[in-house]
């Protein structure tokens, strides 16, 4: 207590904002929790109670353990704390327990491993520059990044109301780019290699983290005119960055490769008999062909150039993970959107490789990689749109059309969470803390840019405020109509498709202004 | 497929932010799944109940539709129109809600979003405004202090906890009051008169801050001169305040019977008035409003408005306040609001602390000990050390409180004595709250004399 009063009473605001929002988290934990609840205590008791070579194979409950083993490992470490709170959430066999002390555990676990993820934001802090345009505290890049990472309403409601362990997780990330950013290669590599093994999402962004360190650490100087020089090629780093991947690797996938699981942890990590699309459409591209597809089949019908017989009876909405085909357009097979992200990422990895710009074209790179298998991915979840807002964060308090970007991305991106928090107690919390956020993020932001030409066009303004009269149409008005018996799916529609709108414009801006932006003088300081 | 289940209420569409009071809506509220009496929660929407389906007359009447054993009116008029409209909105939501006699009792998620929205619409409406619009006509200070000023103001625990947890109104007289003292402050005095009277008639404890606003506005007229503009004035006030009050008890003016069994509802002699510690909040408000300690001479400076300590004694402000809290802590932890008072306590002593830097000012004359300090000193040569005494004194405060939140919450009280810890923090806030009064008696009685020094010697 003696230590944060010092803290706090010396003014010093970063203490204080991570405190507040801490506080914040706390008051959230009797809320509405998903079903990632039941999986991670399921993982807390497969860890628990069986033997490693059990952890794959094992499936008493529906919720398999699905993430790499440095996950399950973390699990196996919480359960240890976990039997002092009740002993019962660790019995394979009770399933879809959740006494109060469960909760208060997991709970707690959560607001407790988001510590690393405050260390990440006060280093990416340290690393960011920015013009200083006023005295202010307020007006600081520093103090609005830090409350764009630290109060992230994205991340709040899907860690601490939904429930899920991305805080930490993300921490890994920011770390691992603040330690590129300090030229820290060997550590940002390592930290990579770690958070890989902890969730394999990330491996959405690991073209831009190999392709960055093959350029710009392996080849350790350019020619004058920024293109590379073949014979400053260093083999002692690739080797030591080979080194580092593969211990890490040895040390994940080591005992699974011993007893011979592999196929089997391979097969659970990436399960691909489910759908291209989650029950709620992810705002990606795919949100959108899905919608295409949908009208002109409904068009078709009316115009009577499709047979009502021959279309299959599965609608994409019906809110079940399977596999269907879709009746006018082509059907999209996992092979095709694989082929379409690796030609979205394509053009930002050339010019990672080509026009290297520093640990900022890194940046920028991870954003479009994270960004394009959002959009074109298979099974891609609407959460998955964290993965770009919050590198986006550290680029928003640079420039202001990356500002201008970021802005639209946060918006629409945070707009498609609410689908995930339904529940009516819920509802005054995640529009107020949206709105607190928007408000926040934008009159900042347009603070610190005051300089320069506005932020936003009209077009992007309306969009913007378009999202006011949705939210009030699918959540007061909606269920007050008649549809809703005969078209319930119609709300998660619109959303999907109004935000997935929104995330294309915003990704389409952002290559443009990477493809376009000249290269950096090699005189400039980065 | 997930369906949208929302309990449809009136909702706010834009706030000025108040994170905590939404987030700990999702507490428990007072007497949840409790019968056979439930708690305040059921009082309030018993009350729309009765004010729905019960014609006027029988409102304050035991009756066969009416039993006043189970939570009778026993607020003024305007509770019971505010409840008859909540009443007609919940109504259009779901009838369920307030159906004669079948709804006792009734609790679901939908409607305690409503309920709870019915309290933050009232707060945006009433008390929100007034604190920004005070916060605003702040003197003397930039527009950051104005802000972190508010912020405070409106994160104060106590009010959050007992309103949004334990489920009052208190927002709403509390708001009407705060406009009153606007009102008299910026001169509107007929409407800060009309303001208070209408909180007043919410809820008569309002009624411990009628003397000095009657005093104060008296003190105005007789300044102005009897004879001329301070008649018309008061002539004019004692018009607003009739009619007011006419017009809130209108319905119960037509019978004389009416009139006195409202009355016996609101001062019940055979109760306490400090039933219950929830009188608690009035007690802390009635020391921040410096009720207690009215010397007819010095009204000027009482009527200094409310909130204006926050940003001239932070430090002590901020000490009172946490202190009342505290002594809020049996009620709420019966109400299960353990974990939201400490985060809310926790949140208003961080802001405080980083929007006033109050351990800074603890010199004397940050604490406008200064002239009694020297007064004393003219006794006592060596009497330097007043603020290093304050200190410590805070220091032992906090972890006393601390202390004893640990021990309610960890221990069992001895079988002899089962309420022996709520009996302790009853005692503790009291010594806080003595000392409290000591101290504004100084500051008022000082302050007075400096300024008649100062006057002596211009």
């Amino acid at each position: 207590m003696a230590a944060l009063t010092i803290a706090v009473g010396t003014g010093n605001w970063f203490s204080a904002l991570a405190l507040g929002v801490t506080l914040l988290k706390c008051l959230l934990i009797p809320t509405y929790h998903s079903t990632d609840f039941e999986v991670h205590r399921n993982w807390l008791a497969i860890t628990h109670s069986l033997p490693i070579s059990q952890w794959y194979y094992e499936a008493t409950s529906e919720w398999t353990l699905d993430y790499p083993p440095f996950f399950a490992w973390f699990e196996y470490i919480l359960s240890h704390v976990a039997k002092y709170f009740d002993q019962e959430m660790l019995n394979v066999h009770n399933l879809n327990y959740s006494s109060s002390r469960t909760l208060l555990f997991q709970r707690f676990s959560v607001i407790f491993t988001d510590i690393l993820f405050v260390y990440a934001v006060h280093e990416c802090c340290k690393c960011i520059g920015g013009k200083k345009v006023g005295k202010e505290l307020t007006e600081k890049p520093k103090f609005i990044l830090s409350v764009l990472l630290l109060w992230n309403f994205g991340l709040l409601i899907v860690d601490h109301i939904h429930f899920q362990y991305n805080g930490f997780l993300f921490g890994l990330m920011l770390l691992s780019i603040a330690r590129l950013f300090q030229k820290r290669h060997i550590e940002g590599a390592f930290l990579f290699a770690v958070l890989l093994h902890f969730k394999h999402i990330y491996l959405y962004v690991a073209p831009a983290y190999g392709v960055y360190l093959l350029r710009s650490y392996c080849f350790t100087a350019n020619k004058p005119d920024g293109s590379i020089r073949w014979n400053s090629f260093s083999s002692v780093r690739v080797i030591s960055l080979g080194l580092v991947v593969f211990l890490v690797s040895a040390l994940s996938l080591g005992p699974f490769l011993a007893l011979n699981q592999l196929p089997q942890v391979f097969s659970r990590l990436f399960p691909f008999k489910r759908g291209l699309c989650h029950a709620y459409w992810a705002p990606n591209f795919w949100a959108l062909y899905n919608a295409l597809d949908k009208v002109l089949s409904v068009i078709g019908l009316k115009l009577k150039f499709l047979d009502p017989n021959k279309i299959p009876k599965a609608s994409m909405t019906s809110g079940l993970v399977q596999q269907f085909q879709h009746t006018v357009l082509p059907s999209v097979t996992p092979l095709a959107t694989l082929i379409c992200t690796l030609i979205a990422i394509l053009p930002s990895i050339f010019c990672l490789w080509f026009k290297p710009q520093g640990p900022r074209g890194f940046l920028r790179c991870l954003i479009l990689c994270a960004l394009s298998s959002f959009m074109f991915g298979w099974h891609v979840h609407e959460k998955a749109i964290l993965l770009a807002i919050l590198p986006m964060s550290l680029l928003s308090v640079g420039k202001a059309g990356d500002a201008s970007v970021f802005l639209i991305l946060t918006t629409t991106g945070h707009y498609s969470l609410f689908p995930l928090l339904f529940t009516a107690p819920e509802l005054p919390i995640k529009i107020l803390l949206m709105l607190l956020f928007t408000i926040y993020s934008i009159s900042s932001l347009k603070t610190l840019f005051r300089k320069e030409k506005p932020l936003f066009n009209w077009v992007e303004t309306f969009y913007l405020l378009g999202l006011g009269p949705l939210e009030v149409g699918c959540e007061f008005v909606f269920p007050l109509t008649s549809w809703k018996l005969k078209y319930p799916f119609i709300p998660l529609l619109l959303t999907s498709v109004y935000c997935a709108v929104g995330i294309t414009y915003a990704w389409f801006k952002l290559y443009v202004s990477v493809l376009i932006d000249p290269p950096v003088d090699k005189t400039k300081k980065q | 497929m997930r369906f949208h289940y929302v309990g449809q209420a009136g909702l706010e569409l834009l706030t000025s932010g108040d994170p905590p009071t939404s987030a700990s809506q999702s507490a428990g509220i007072t007497g949840a799944g409790k019968p056979p009496m439930f708690g305040d929660y059921e009082a309030q929407r018993h009350w729309q109940e009765i004010t729905f389906n019960l014609p006027v007359k029988q409102w304050y009447f035991n009756s066969s539709d009416n039993n006043l054993q189970y939570w009778g009116l026993d607020y003024p008029p305007l509770t019971a129109y505010h409840s008859l409209l909540c009443a007609y909105m919940a109504k259009f939501i779901n009838p369920d809600w307030i159906a004669l006699h079948t709804s006792r009792g009734y609790e679901s998620q939908a409607h305690k979003l409503f309920m709870r929205s019915t309290v933050l619409i009232a707060d945006l409406l009433i008390y929100i405004p007034a604190v920004v619009l005070y916060c605003c006509c702040l003197k003397e200070i930039s527009t950051k202090k104005k802000i972190a000023n508010a912020l405070c103001i409106l994160l104060y625990p106590g009010l959050i906890l007992i309103d949004y947890g334990h489920f009052q109104y208190n927002s709403v007289s509390l708001g009407f009051a705060l406009w009153g003292i606007l009102g008299v402050s910026c001169d509107w005095d007929l409407l800060g008169s009309l303001a208070f009277c209408l909180a007043v008639n919410y809820k008569q404890m309002e009624l411990y801050h009628s003397l000095p606003f009657f005093c104060f506005l008296l003190g105005k007229c007789f300044k102005k001169g009897l004879k001329g503009k301070g008649f018309v004035l008061l002539v004019k006030l004692a018009c607003t305040v009739v009619a007011s009050f006419i017009l809130c008890w209108l319905p119960f003016f037509t019978e004389r019977e009416q009139t006195l069994q409202v009355l016996r509802r609101l001062f019940p002699v055979d109760r306490g008035l400090f039933e219950d510690k929830v009188a608690n909040i009035w007690c802390s408000f009635n020391v921040l409003l410096k009720i207690k300690d009215i010397l007819p001479r010095h009204i000027q400076l009482i009527m200094r408005p409310v909130c204006l300590i926050l940003s001239d004694i932070p430090f002590m402000s901020t000490w009172f306040l946490l202190v009342s809290t505290f002594s809020m802590l049996p009620l709420l932890l019966k109400d299960e609001l353990l974990m939201p008072s400490v985060v809310t306590t926790m949140a208003f002593f961080i802001a405080c602390v980083t929007s006033f830097t109050i351990f800074e000012k603890t010199s004397e004359e940050e604490l406008q000990l200064k002239s009694f300090s020297i007064s004393v000193r003219k006794y006592l040569p060596c009497f330097t050390f007043l603020s290093r005494i304050i200190q410590y004194l805070f220091l032992i405060s906090v972890i006393t409180m601390v202390l004893l939140t640990l021990m309610t919450v960890t221990l069992n009280p001895p079988q002899k004595l089962p309420d022996l810890f709520s009996v302790l923090v009853c005692f503790v806030s009291c010594l806080n709250f003595l000392f409290f009064l000591v101290y504004f008696n100084i500051i008022i009685m000082w302050d007075s004399k400096n300024r008649r020094n100062q006057k002596k010697i211009s």
